[in-house]
Protein backbone atom coordinates (compact mmCIF):
# COMPACT_ATOMS: atom_id res chain seq x y z
CA UNK A 1 0.00 0.00 0.00
CA UNK A 2 1.34 3.51 -0.72
CA UNK A 3 2.56 5.27 2.21
CA UNK A 4 0.85 8.72 2.71
CA UNK A 5 2.65 10.58 5.56
CA UNK A 6 2.57 14.52 5.59
CA UNK A 7 3.63 16.77 8.36
CA UNK A 8 2.01 19.73 9.12
CA UNK A 9 4.25 22.43 10.81
CA UNK A 10 6.09 25.99 10.88
CA UNK A 11 9.62 26.88 9.51
CA UNK A 12 10.77 27.30 12.80
CA UNK A 13 8.96 25.12 14.82
CA UNK A 14 11.16 23.19 17.45
CA UNK A 15 8.40 20.49 18.19
CA UNK A 16 7.93 19.88 14.32
CA UNK A 17 11.72 19.75 13.83
CA UNK A 18 11.88 16.37 16.09
CA UNK A 19 8.91 14.53 13.64
CA UNK A 20 11.66 15.88 11.11
CA UNK A 21 14.44 14.01 12.56
CA UNK A 22 12.34 11.09 13.12
CA UNK A 23 10.88 10.71 10.13
CA UNK A 24 14.12 11.13 8.24
CA UNK A 25 15.96 8.72 11.13
CA UNK A 26 13.85 6.19 9.90
CA UNK A 27 13.72 7.18 5.91
CA UNK A 28 10.43 7.77 5.78
CA UNK A 29 9.00 9.87 2.39
CA UNK A 30 6.79 12.99 3.86
CA UNK A 31 5.43 15.59 2.87
CA UNK A 32 5.96 19.11 4.58
CA UNK A 33 3.25 21.84 4.70
CA UNK A 34 4.23 24.73 6.45
CA UNK A 35 1.77 26.44 8.47
CA UNK A 36 1.77 29.89 8.88
CA UNK A 37 0.00 30.09 12.62
CA UNK A 38 -1.55 33.57 12.30
CA UNK A 39 -3.98 32.03 9.34
CA UNK A 40 -4.12 28.57 10.56
CA UNK A 41 -5.22 26.73 7.46
CA UNK A 42 -8.51 24.13 7.57
CA UNK A 43 -6.37 20.88 7.66
CA UNK A 44 -4.84 22.29 10.72
CA UNK A 45 -7.88 22.88 12.29
CA UNK A 46 -9.41 19.23 11.10
CA UNK A 47 -6.45 17.77 11.84
CA UNK A 48 -5.87 18.87 15.32
CA UNK A 49 -9.63 20.35 16.56
CA UNK A 50 -8.42 20.30 20.25
CA UNK A 51 -5.18 22.52 20.33
CA UNK A 52 -5.03 23.88 16.72
CA UNK A 53 -1.38 23.62 17.02
CA UNK A 54 1.43 22.42 15.15
CA UNK A 55 3.16 19.61 14.22
CA UNK A 56 0.78 17.17 13.05
CA UNK A 57 1.44 13.85 11.36
CA UNK A 58 -1.04 12.71 8.81
CA UNK A 59 -0.93 8.62 7.97
CA UNK A 60 -2.65 7.66 5.16
CA UNK A 61 -5.42 10.01 6.51
CA UNK A 62 -5.34 9.67 9.83
CA UNK A 63 -3.88 12.63 12.07
CA UNK A 64 -2.06 11.89 15.43
CA UNK A 65 -0.83 15.65 17.51
CA UNK A 66 1.76 16.05 20.07
CA UNK A 67 5.11 15.54 19.40
CA UNK A 68 6.45 13.42 21.88
CA UNK A 69 3.21 11.02 21.32
CA UNK A 70 4.14 11.67 17.39
CA UNK A 71 7.31 10.32 18.00
CA UNK A 72 6.24 7.08 19.45
CA UNK A 73 4.08 6.56 17.14
CA UNK A 74 6.38 6.89 14.43
CA UNK A 75 8.63 4.19 16.06
CA UNK A 76 6.10 1.93 16.39
CA UNK A 77 4.83 2.09 13.05
CA UNK A 78 7.97 2.29 11.35
CA UNK A 79 10.57 -0.72 12.86
CA UNK A 80 13.58 0.14 11.76
CA UNK A 81 16.33 1.55 13.42
CA UNK A 82 14.19 2.34 16.77
CA UNK A 83 14.27 5.11 19.00
CA UNK A 84 12.89 4.03 22.10
CA UNK A 85 14.68 0.75 23.73
CA UNK A 86 12.43 -2.28 24.21
CA UNK A 87 13.40 -2.23 28.20
CA UNK A 88 10.46 -1.11 29.87
CA UNK A 89 12.59 1.05 32.40
CA UNK A 90 15.05 2.65 29.79
CA UNK A 91 11.52 3.47 28.03
CA UNK A 92 10.19 5.33 31.18
CA UNK A 93 13.81 7.16 31.97
CA UNK A 94 13.50 8.18 28.20
CA UNK A 95 9.95 9.33 28.48
CA UNK A 96 10.60 10.98 32.28
CA UNK A 97 13.43 12.93 30.80
CA UNK A 98 11.58 14.12 27.85
CA UNK A 99 8.92 15.40 29.67
CA UNK A 100 11.77 17.07 31.96
CA UNK A 101 12.78 18.57 29.07
CA UNK A 102 9.45 20.34 28.05
CA UNK A 103 8.17 21.29 31.47
CA UNK A 104 11.18 22.53 33.46
CA UNK A 105 14.55 22.89 30.77
CA UNK A 106 12.34 24.81 28.04
CA UNK A 107 10.96 27.18 30.22
CA UNK A 108 13.48 27.60 32.37
CA UNK A 109 16.01 28.61 30.00
CA UNK A 110 13.15 30.93 28.14
CA UNK A 111 12.57 32.83 31.58
CA UNK A 112 16.80 33.46 31.02
CA UNK A 113 16.17 34.48 28.10
CA UNK A 114 13.01 36.76 28.37
CA UNK A 115 14.24 38.60 31.84
CA UNK A 116 16.41 40.71 32.77
CA UNK A 117 18.72 41.95 35.63
CA UNK A 118 17.76 40.34 38.82
CA UNK A 119 15.11 37.94 37.58
CA UNK A 120 17.70 37.20 35.08
CA UNK A 121 19.99 36.09 37.27
CA UNK A 122 17.26 33.35 39.90
CA UNK A 123 16.24 32.52 36.04
CA UNK A 124 19.85 31.15 35.36
CA UNK A 125 20.24 29.57 38.62
CA UNK A 126 17.20 27.84 38.40
CA UNK A 127 18.31 26.68 35.04
CA UNK A 128 21.42 25.26 35.78
CA UNK A 129 20.13 23.18 38.15
CA UNK A 130 18.11 21.78 35.18
CA UNK A 131 20.99 21.65 33.00
CA UNK A 132 23.25 19.79 35.55
CA UNK A 133 20.60 17.41 35.61
CA UNK A 134 20.82 16.83 32.15
CA UNK A 135 24.60 16.86 32.17
CA UNK A 136 24.55 13.90 34.57
CA UNK A 137 22.06 11.91 32.32
CA UNK A 138 25.27 12.10 29.84
CA UNK A 139 28.14 10.03 31.70
CA UNK A 140 29.42 7.28 29.83
CA UNK A 141 27.45 8.39 26.75
CA UNK A 142 27.43 9.63 23.32
CA UNK A 143 24.02 10.46 23.22
CA UNK A 144 21.21 10.48 25.28
CA UNK A 145 20.07 7.08 23.24
CA UNK A 146 23.62 5.62 24.01
CA UNK A 147 25.89 4.94 21.00
CA UNK A 148 23.01 5.98 18.96
CA UNK A 149 20.67 9.05 18.64
CA UNK A 150 17.64 7.94 20.51
CA UNK A 151 13.60 9.18 21.73
CA UNK A 152 15.38 11.55 24.12
CA UNK A 153 18.03 12.93 21.90
CA UNK A 154 15.25 14.11 19.63
CA UNK A 155 12.93 15.28 22.43
CA UNK A 156 15.99 17.33 23.61
CA UNK A 157 17.76 18.46 20.43
CA UNK A 158 15.86 21.96 20.38
CA UNK A 159 18.79 22.76 22.72
CA UNK A 160 21.82 21.85 20.06
CA UNK A 161 20.76 24.17 18.05
CA UNK A 162 18.33 27.11 20.17
CA UNK A 163 20.71 27.93 22.81
CA UNK A 164 22.80 29.97 20.73
CA UNK A 165 20.32 31.60 18.97
CA UNK A 166 19.09 32.70 22.50
CA UNK A 167 22.75 33.24 24.07
CA UNK A 168 23.72 35.64 21.13
CA UNK A 169 20.58 37.62 21.33
CA UNK A 170 20.60 37.94 25.16
CA UNK A 171 24.06 38.30 25.76
CA UNK A 172 24.58 35.57 28.73
CA UNK A 173 26.19 32.57 28.56
CA UNK A 174 23.98 29.56 29.70
CA UNK A 175 26.04 26.26 28.74
CA UNK A 176 29.53 26.98 29.25
CA UNK A 177 32.15 25.04 28.74
CA UNK A 178 33.48 24.67 32.67
CA UNK A 179 30.25 23.60 33.98
CA UNK A 180 28.65 21.61 30.74
CA UNK A 181 31.11 19.96 28.82
CA UNK A 182 29.35 16.67 28.31
CA UNK A 183 26.48 18.69 27.23
CA UNK A 184 28.51 20.44 24.60
CA UNK A 185 29.63 17.66 23.34
CA UNK A 186 26.60 16.09 22.89
CA UNK A 187 24.84 19.35 21.10
CA UNK A 188 28.58 19.24 18.53
CA UNK A 189 27.76 15.76 17.99
CA UNK A 190 23.88 16.18 17.89
CA UNK A 191 23.72 19.23 15.10
CA UNK A 192 26.24 18.03 12.89
CA UNK A 193 24.97 14.38 12.81
CA UNK A 194 23.75 13.38 9.41
CA UNK A 195 19.83 14.34 8.79
CA UNK A 196 19.91 16.72 11.93
CA UNK A 197 22.42 18.89 10.45
CA UNK A 198 20.26 19.50 7.41
CA UNK A 199 17.24 20.14 9.00
CA UNK A 200 17.83 23.24 11.11
CA UNK A 201 15.84 26.20 10.24
CA UNK A 202 18.09 29.26 8.92
CA UNK A 203 19.88 30.79 11.81
CA UNK A 204 19.50 34.09 10.40
CA UNK A 205 16.01 33.63 10.61
CA UNK A 206 15.97 32.43 13.63
CA UNK A 207 17.87 35.17 15.19
CA UNK A 208 15.35 37.76 13.88
CA UNK A 209 12.25 36.50 14.99
CA UNK A 210 13.43 35.63 18.33
CA UNK A 211 14.51 38.86 19.21
CA UNK A 212 11.23 40.58 17.75
CA UNK A 213 9.45 37.61 20.46
CA UNK A 214 12.15 39.08 23.29
CA UNK A 215 10.86 42.95 22.47
CA UNK A 216 7.31 41.43 22.47
CA UNK A 217 7.76 40.62 26.13
CA UNK A 218 9.44 43.10 27.73
CA UNK A 219 6.47 45.36 26.52
CA UNK B 1 1.77 -13.25 38.43
CA UNK B 2 5.12 -11.83 40.82
CA UNK B 3 7.89 -10.08 39.01
CA UNK B 4 9.67 -8.85 41.54
CA UNK B 5 8.91 -6.38 44.69
CA UNK B 6 6.74 -3.80 44.17
CA UNK B 7 6.69 -0.51 46.55
CA UNK B 8 4.20 2.65 45.83
CA UNK B 9 5.30 5.65 47.65
CA UNK B 10 1.82 6.60 48.40
CA UNK B 11 -0.90 9.65 49.59
CA UNK B 12 -4.55 8.72 49.96
CA UNK B 13 -6.16 11.28 48.76
CA UNK B 14 -3.45 11.89 45.66
CA UNK B 15 -5.36 10.93 42.30
CA UNK B 16 -1.89 10.23 40.64
CA UNK B 17 -1.24 7.73 42.99
CA UNK B 18 -4.55 6.29 42.63
CA UNK B 19 -3.80 5.68 38.83
CA UNK B 20 -0.93 3.47 39.86
CA UNK B 21 -2.87 1.20 42.54
CA UNK B 22 -5.67 0.99 39.81
CA UNK B 23 -3.32 -0.15 37.27
CA UNK B 24 -1.40 -2.48 39.63
CA UNK B 25 -4.74 -3.64 40.55
CA UNK B 26 -6.00 -4.19 37.03
CA UNK B 27 -3.01 -6.54 36.74
CA UNK B 28 -3.16 -8.24 39.76
CA UNK B 29 0.47 -7.49 40.81
CA UNK B 30 0.69 -7.70 44.79
CA UNK B 31 2.17 -4.38 45.54
CA UNK B 32 3.09 -2.57 48.84
CA UNK B 33 1.18 0.94 49.21
CA UNK B 34 3.37 2.78 51.46
CA UNK B 35 1.86 6.16 52.80
CA UNK B 36 3.58 9.39 53.10
CA UNK B 37 3.43 12.28 55.24
CA UNK B 38 3.39 15.16 52.97
CA UNK B 39 2.65 17.51 55.49
CA UNK B 40 4.31 16.15 58.69
CA UNK B 41 7.41 15.57 56.51
CA UNK B 42 8.81 13.56 53.36
CA UNK B 43 10.47 10.22 53.87
CA UNK B 44 14.45 9.99 52.95
CA UNK B 45 13.40 6.99 50.70
CA UNK B 46 10.50 9.44 48.69
CA UNK B 47 13.59 12.12 48.80
CA UNK B 48 15.95 9.98 47.52
CA UNK B 49 13.84 8.47 45.19
CA UNK B 50 12.31 11.00 43.49
CA UNK B 51 14.80 13.80 44.09
CA UNK B 52 13.62 16.34 41.05
CA UNK B 53 10.20 16.67 41.96
CA UNK B 54 10.23 15.08 45.40
CA UNK B 55 6.64 13.81 44.67
CA UNK B 56 4.37 10.79 45.03
CA UNK B 57 3.46 8.73 43.31
CA UNK B 58 6.86 6.89 43.40
CA UNK B 59 6.76 3.29 41.56
CA UNK B 60 9.67 1.17 43.43
CA UNK B 61 10.19 -2.08 41.29
CA UNK B 62 12.92 -4.26 42.41
CA UNK B 63 14.23 -1.01 44.37
CA UNK B 64 14.23 0.66 41.09
CA UNK B 65 12.19 4.13 40.95
CA UNK B 66 9.70 4.90 38.62
CA UNK B 67 8.02 9.02 38.69
CA UNK B 68 5.15 10.52 37.10
CA UNK B 69 2.43 8.82 37.08
CA UNK B 70 1.27 8.66 33.54
CA UNK B 71 5.17 7.14 32.53
CA UNK B 72 4.56 4.56 35.71
CA UNK B 73 1.56 3.34 34.26
CA UNK B 74 3.11 3.01 30.38
CA UNK B 75 5.53 0.92 32.29
CA UNK B 76 3.18 -1.44 34.52
CA UNK B 77 1.24 -1.98 31.38
CA UNK B 78 4.60 -3.39 29.44
CA UNK B 79 6.11 -5.01 32.43
CA UNK B 80 2.87 -6.91 33.26
CA UNK B 81 1.10 -7.47 29.85
CA UNK B 82 -1.94 -8.66 30.50
CA UNK B 83 -4.78 -7.62 30.64
CA UNK B 84 -3.53 -4.59 27.98
CA UNK B 85 -4.25 -1.31 28.83
CA UNK B 86 -3.27 0.04 26.11
CA UNK B 87 -4.71 -1.21 22.45
CA UNK B 88 -2.28 -3.38 19.91
CA UNK B 89 -2.61 -0.83 17.27
CA UNK B 90 0.26 2.47 17.01
CA UNK B 91 -2.59 4.73 16.49
CA UNK B 92 -4.67 3.59 19.26
CA UNK B 93 -1.94 3.71 21.30
CA UNK B 94 -1.11 7.23 19.95
CA UNK B 95 -4.67 8.27 20.53
CA UNK B 96 -4.60 7.18 24.39
CA UNK B 97 -1.18 8.67 24.86
CA UNK B 98 -2.76 11.99 23.26
CA UNK B 99 -5.81 12.06 25.76
CA UNK B 100 -3.80 11.26 28.62
CA UNK B 101 -1.86 13.83 28.01
CA UNK B 102 -4.86 16.57 27.56
CA UNK B 103 -5.84 15.04 30.67
CA UNK B 104 -2.99 15.60 32.29
CA UNK B 105 -2.14 19.06 31.25
CA UNK B 106 -5.78 20.49 31.68
CA UNK B 107 -8.40 18.47 34.38
CA UNK B 108 -6.40 18.94 37.55
CA UNK B 109 -5.34 22.10 37.17
CA UNK B 110 -9.35 23.35 36.42
CA UNK B 111 -10.35 21.21 39.30
CA UNK B 112 -7.49 23.19 41.02
CA UNK B 113 -8.97 26.31 40.21
CA UNK B 114 -12.56 26.09 41.37
CA UNK B 115 -11.72 24.98 44.94
CA UNK B 116 -8.53 27.71 45.16
CA UNK B 117 -11.29 30.63 44.51
CA UNK B 118 -14.40 32.20 45.36
CA UNK B 119 -17.15 34.76 43.60
CA UNK B 120 -16.37 35.35 39.50
CA UNK B 121 -12.96 33.38 39.45
CA UNK B 122 -14.73 29.63 40.84
CA UNK B 123 -17.38 30.70 38.25
CA UNK B 124 -15.11 30.86 35.20
CA UNK B 125 -13.28 27.90 36.82
CA UNK B 126 -16.12 26.45 36.66
CA UNK B 127 -16.89 26.97 33.14
CA UNK B 128 -13.67 26.22 32.12
CA UNK B 129 -13.63 22.89 33.91
CA UNK B 130 -17.17 21.82 31.88
CA UNK B 131 -15.94 22.67 28.92
CA UNK B 132 -12.76 20.10 29.54
CA UNK B 133 -15.11 17.40 30.57
CA UNK B 134 -17.34 17.99 27.14
CA UNK B 135 -14.08 17.87 25.31
CA UNK B 136 -13.46 14.21 27.04
CA UNK B 137 -17.18 13.23 26.23
CA UNK B 138 -15.97 13.94 22.71
CA UNK B 139 -13.42 11.08 22.68
CA UNK B 140 -15.63 9.16 24.51
CA UNK B 141 -18.10 9.13 21.72
CA UNK B 142 -20.60 5.97 22.17
CA UNK B 143 -18.16 3.50 23.90
CA UNK B 144 -18.23 2.28 26.77
CA UNK B 145 -14.72 3.42 28.45
CA UNK B 146 -12.02 5.45 26.54
CA UNK B 147 -10.54 2.03 26.21
CA UNK B 148 -13.40 1.34 23.89
CA UNK B 149 -15.18 -2.09 24.79
CA UNK B 150 -12.80 -2.77 27.67
CA UNK B 151 -11.57 -0.32 30.97
CA UNK B 152 -7.84 1.03 29.63
CA UNK B 153 -5.35 3.22 29.75
CA UNK B 154 -7.13 6.31 29.45
CA UNK B 155 -9.70 5.64 31.94
CA UNK B 156 -7.07 4.36 34.62
CA UNK B 157 -5.53 7.76 33.58
CA UNK B 158 -8.84 9.67 34.24
CA UNK B 159 -10.79 7.94 36.92
CA UNK B 160 -8.97 8.73 39.51
CA UNK B 161 -9.34 12.49 39.18
CA UNK B 162 -12.80 12.19 39.51
CA UNK B 163 -12.99 11.35 42.65
CA UNK B 164 -11.90 15.19 43.43
CA UNK B 165 -15.30 16.48 41.50
CA UNK B 166 -17.87 16.12 44.20
CA UNK B 167 -15.74 18.42 46.46
CA UNK B 168 -15.73 20.96 43.54
CA UNK B 169 -19.46 20.56 43.03
CA UNK B 170 -20.01 21.85 46.30
CA UNK B 171 -18.04 24.54 46.18
CA UNK B 172 -18.99 25.65 42.65
CA UNK B 173 -22.78 24.73 42.95
CA UNK B 174 -23.36 22.18 40.43
CA UNK B 175 -23.53 18.82 39.40
CA UNK B 176 -21.72 16.80 36.84
CA UNK B 177 -24.32 14.47 36.35
CA UNK B 178 -26.38 17.50 35.14
CA UNK B 179 -23.98 19.63 33.29
CA UNK B 180 -22.13 16.14 31.33
CA UNK B 181 -24.66 13.08 31.66
CA UNK B 182 -22.29 11.22 29.15
CA UNK B 183 -19.71 11.61 31.56
CA UNK B 184 -21.21 10.91 34.42
CA UNK B 185 -22.39 7.89 33.13
CA UNK B 186 -18.70 6.81 32.22
CA UNK B 187 -17.93 7.14 35.99
CA UNK B 188 -20.52 5.42 37.09
CA UNK B 189 -19.24 2.51 34.62
CA UNK B 190 -15.72 2.73 35.91
CA UNK B 191 -16.80 2.57 39.48
CA UNK B 192 -18.29 -0.81 39.15
CA UNK B 193 -15.16 -2.02 38.29
CA UNK B 194 -13.22 -3.75 41.33
CA UNK B 195 -9.89 -1.93 40.97
CA UNK B 196 -11.16 1.19 40.85
CA UNK B 197 -13.84 0.42 43.44
CA UNK B 198 -11.41 -0.61 46.04
CA UNK B 199 -9.23 2.53 45.50
CA UNK B 200 -11.28 5.30 44.96
CA UNK B 201 -11.44 6.90 48.48
CA UNK B 202 -14.96 8.02 49.60
CA UNK B 203 -15.56 11.81 48.16
CA UNK B 204 -17.02 12.72 51.17
CA UNK B 205 -13.35 12.38 52.70
CA UNK B 206 -11.71 13.75 49.51
CA UNK B 207 -14.29 17.20 50.40
CA UNK B 208 -13.01 17.40 53.79
CA UNK B 209 -9.85 16.96 52.97
CA UNK B 210 -10.01 20.04 50.28
CA UNK B 211 -11.91 21.93 53.60
CA UNK B 212 -8.43 21.08 55.40
CA UNK B 213 -6.62 22.43 52.25
CA UNK B 214 -8.34 25.81 51.42
CA UNK B 215 -8.11 26.45 55.56
CA UNK B 216 -4.50 25.86 55.42
CA UNK B 217 -4.55 28.45 52.31
CA UNK B 218 -6.45 31.09 53.87
CA UNK B 219 -9.70 30.84 51.01
CA UNK B 220 -12.93 31.30 52.95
Amino acid sequence: MAEEVKLLKTWSSLFGLRIVWALKLKGIQFDSIDEDLTNKSPLLLQYNPVYKKVPVLVHNGKSISESLVIIEYIDETWKQNPLLSQDPYEKAMARFWAKFGDDKVLSSIWSVFINQGKEQEEALQVAMENLKLLEENLKGKKFFGGEKIGFLDLALGWLANLICVLEELSDIKIIDKERFPLLLGWMQEFSQAPLINESWPPREKLLTKFQIMRENQSL
Amino acid sequence: MSKGEVVVLDFWVSPFCMRVKIALEEKGVEYEGREEDLFGGKSELLLKSNPIYQKVPVLLHNGKPLCESTTIVSYIDEVWPSPPLLPPCAYGRAQARFWADFIDKKVFDAVGKIWRSKGKVAESAKEEFLEILKQLEGALGEKDYFGGDSFGFVDVIAIPLTSWFHAVEKFGGFKVEDECPKFSAWMKKCMQKESVAKIIPDPEKVYEFVIMMRKMQGIE
